[in-house]
């Protein structure tokens, strides 16, 4: 039986996006409201699913608790009330768009060893959000 | 093809029990799950069938069709239910959110007769949600 399992964890988080290898111009034309020098922030969703073998001991894929934790040290704790472009390495010399930002926390996130990393949802907002599920996948649904 | 999703609710309660484990073990493994009162949730579930249009209906699936199916393969053994002593198809089983997802698939999926069952999604809450594929193909099946 092929299950995955989801949980929604939620952090805040300011970002800019701008690119300098863009002059001001171009910057402004492609990113718009969100290149404003000051930066500006979200309250970000991350749906994170896994897949495993059903212990049945315990009827779980993975322990929610093990799961929880795991995201809480790699994701919410480095990221959250942060600004994104000076706080988190990656985003120094990559633009933290948010599929940039939804790449990086599934590259983080696949390191979890009680179960399969399959997918990474961000909602940057209520309207929009983005998903990956790494370079090979894709097969799954 | 085309795939169709239909969203029912149900509340029941369980709890979080192995009898093979000590008592501490139970309260390690499931926390507060392991209450021996149990405790309950508004469970919401969504079920999605792949087909192709029927050409002379334009429907995958008659939708009051897959209504009743839900009514009485779900609605009527779950809701309002303690989940561990009053579904037999639980019994046994830590009736986690895997495993009820699992087992309305298996419920469902001989049931739906046009289309085919393409995914069951079950939350638990709205912050914490599995999705079954089933065994088909043997695709991932033992992942």
């Amino acid at each position: 039986m092929k299950l995955h399992l989801a949980r929604r964890y939620r952090f805040s988080a300011s970002h800019r996006l701008h690119n300098p290898q863009f002059g001001e111009e171009e910057n402004r034309r492609l990113y718009g409201k969100c290149n404003n020098p000051y930066g500006h922030g979200h309250n970000y969703v991350v749906e994170v699913a896994v897949s495993g073998t059903l212990d049945p001991a315990t009827g779980m894929i993975a322990n929610l608790e093990d799961l929880d934790a795991f995201v809480d040290r790699e994701v919410i704790e480095p990221f959250d009330h942060k600004y994104l472009n000076e706080e988190v390495a990656v985003f120094r010399d990559t633009v933290p768009t948010t599929e940039n930002l939804c790449i990086e926390i599934f590259n983080r996130l696949r390191r979890f060893s009680a179960a399969r990393l399959e997918r990474v949802l961000v909602e940057e907002t209520g309207k929009n959000s983005f998903e990956y599920s790494g370079e090979t996948a894709g097969a799954n649904t | 093809m085309v795939y169709l999703t239909r969203k029912i609710e149900f509340s029941a309660s369980h709890l979080y029990n192995n009898p093979a484990f000590s008592v501490e073990e139970n309260r390690r493994v499931f926390g507060k799950c392991n209450n021996p009162h149990g405790h309950g949730h508004n469970y919401v579930l969504e079920v999605t069938v792949a087909g192709e249009p029927d050409p002379a209906t334009g429907m995958v699936l008659d939708l009051k069709e897959l209504k009743d199916i839900l009514q009485t393969e779900v609605t009527d053994r779950m809701d309002h239910r303690f989940l561990n002593y009053e579904v037999p198809e639980l019994a046994g089983k830590i009736p986690t959110c895997e495993n009820i997802a699992a087992v309305i698939w298996r419920l469902l999926e001989p049931k739906i007769t046009r289309g085919s069952l393409h995914r069951v999604r079950l939350y638990e809450t709205p912050d914490l949600f599995v999705d079954c594929y089933g065994d088909r193909n043997g695709a991932g099946g033992a992942r």
